[in-house]
């Protein structure tokens, strides 16, 4: 058993709320130990601070863990590096266009207006897009409306 | 005396808490439907907020944060007067919402540098989530602060009536100077004249008048245990539940 393999394992958890994308493709899981005894650690960071989905997120971990017979392990939460959508990976980005959320836009550590406005349409791929409000129906989302298509869309937020 | 992180980690996490469990009063009475959201959304954010605050006063040595968000009354309270006055319209509570969060993002920027490495690391997390509710607050004062007649004035009472409330945002306690020599915090004098150039930036784009701050005297005592008629019951409500049976595991 390596650290590879774990990963591999939590693969298999996906975001409650958008079940199509693993922990790992999410950044959530931020890195797995094992010490020379065998116990083995995971430490995962929330996406949003208020997420009501991260107790579920990590029971999720323990017991993908206990199915694969690690029973000596710990599953912390830690902000010590604090998650930020960048941390989304390019294979959790194309999942997002695939269920129809509209990817959160890469940016260089400052988050202007012009980022938290902008919004790819998930459905044509225009950006003759709007934002509508920053809240919608998870912390993660952002309301959004296309021109183009003349759809509403909801966008992973940047953070 | 009491120890300069805890003194400044109650005030914080009260504020989110009672501002919280306020916002969440909208859920299912939004004038609009996006803004049901907004306000439940930013209930949850704040409540997610002020679990990762009473957990650092957890790890200090104080009790569960369960415990310390239900079982307290009124004037154990350290949240300023602002956050626990009752929603009102939703001008009020619009207006509340732009003062206040301007505060908090300000806040929470400035203790990303803070020699308590466990509080920068929460505000780290904190300014980002926090970045979205300013967002939304500029948003709406600038749309409705430029419409109808009736919503400018509705506005403009709010902001005179919570501006008083607003300025206790800064009310100092006794352990100021160590919170400051530690390099904890700047400090709510710093912290109060950056607020002022801020929401006055936005409000000079609307049509209201941002009253003149030097003539008023702020609704201060919030930070001190001494809190409004409104506090207690809100307190009674929100933990009603909770002290039917405090060892139930839900």
């Amino acid at each position: 058993m390596t650290e590879a393999t774990i990963l591999s394992w939590l693969d298999e958890v996906k975001d409650p709320e958008i079940p199509v994308v693993s922990l790992v493709d999410l950044g959530v899981i931020r890195r797995v130990q094992i010490a020379p005894d065998g116990h083995v650690s995971v430490w995962m960071t929330p996406t949003f601070s208020g997420c009501p989905a991260m107790d579920y997120m990590r029971r999720d971990v323990e017991r993908v863990l206990c199915e694969h017979g690690v029973a000596n392990h710990t599953v912390s939460m830690s902000l010590e590096e604090a998650w930020s959508s960048n941390d989304v990976t390019e294979r959790g980005r194309q999942a997002l266009r695939e269920f129809r959320l509209s990817p959160p836009p890469p940016h260089q550590g400052i988050i202007d207006l012009d980022i938290l406005e902008y919004a790819e349409c998930p459905h044509c791929g225009s950006h003759n897009t709007e934002l509508r409000s920053p809240f919608g129906p998870t912390l993660c989302r952002a309301l959004h409306y296309c021109f183009d298509c003349r759809q509403g869309f909801e966008q992973f937020k940047p953070v | 005396m009491i120890d300069p992180k805890k003194d400044l980690l109650y005030r914080l996490a009260d504020d989110q808490l009672i501002l919280g469990h306020r916002n969440s009063e909208w859920n299912g009475l939004g004038p609009i439907l996006e803004e049901d959201i907004a306000f439940s959304s930013m209930a949850q954010d704040k409540l997610g907020h002020a679990l990762q605050l009473y957990s650092l006063l957890h790890e200090l040595g104080e009790a569960e944060p369960d415990t310390v968000a239900f079982t307290r009354n009124a004037g154990q309270f350290h949240c300023c007067q602002l956050v626990e006055l009752p929603i009102g319209d939703y001008a009020f509570s619009l207006m509340r919402h732009f003062l206040f969060d301007h505060a908090e993002l300000l806040r929470f920027e400035a203790l990303t540098a803070s020699s308590y490495e466990p509080l920068a690391q929460v505000a780290r997390k904190l300014k980002g989530e926090l970045k979205y509710h300013v967002l939304h607050a500029n948003t709406w004062i600038r749309q409705l602060g430029t419409s109808t007649d009736e919503a400018i004035e509705k506005l403009q009472a709010a902001l005179d009536l919570t501006l008083p409330y607003a300025l206790a945002l800064f009310e100092k306690t006794e352990a100021e100077p160590a919170i400051i020599a530690e390099g904890i915090f700047i400090g709510e004098d710093a912290l109060r004249q950056q607020w002022l150039e801020n929401i006055s930036r936005v409000l000079s784009q609307t049509a209201l008048e941002l009253p003149d701050v030097t003539t008023i005297s702020p609704g201060e005592g919030g930070r001190h245990g001494v809190h409004t008629e409104f506090l207690q019951p809100l307190l009674d409500e929100m933990a009603e539940v909770f002290r039917l049976d405090p060892t139930a595991d839900w």
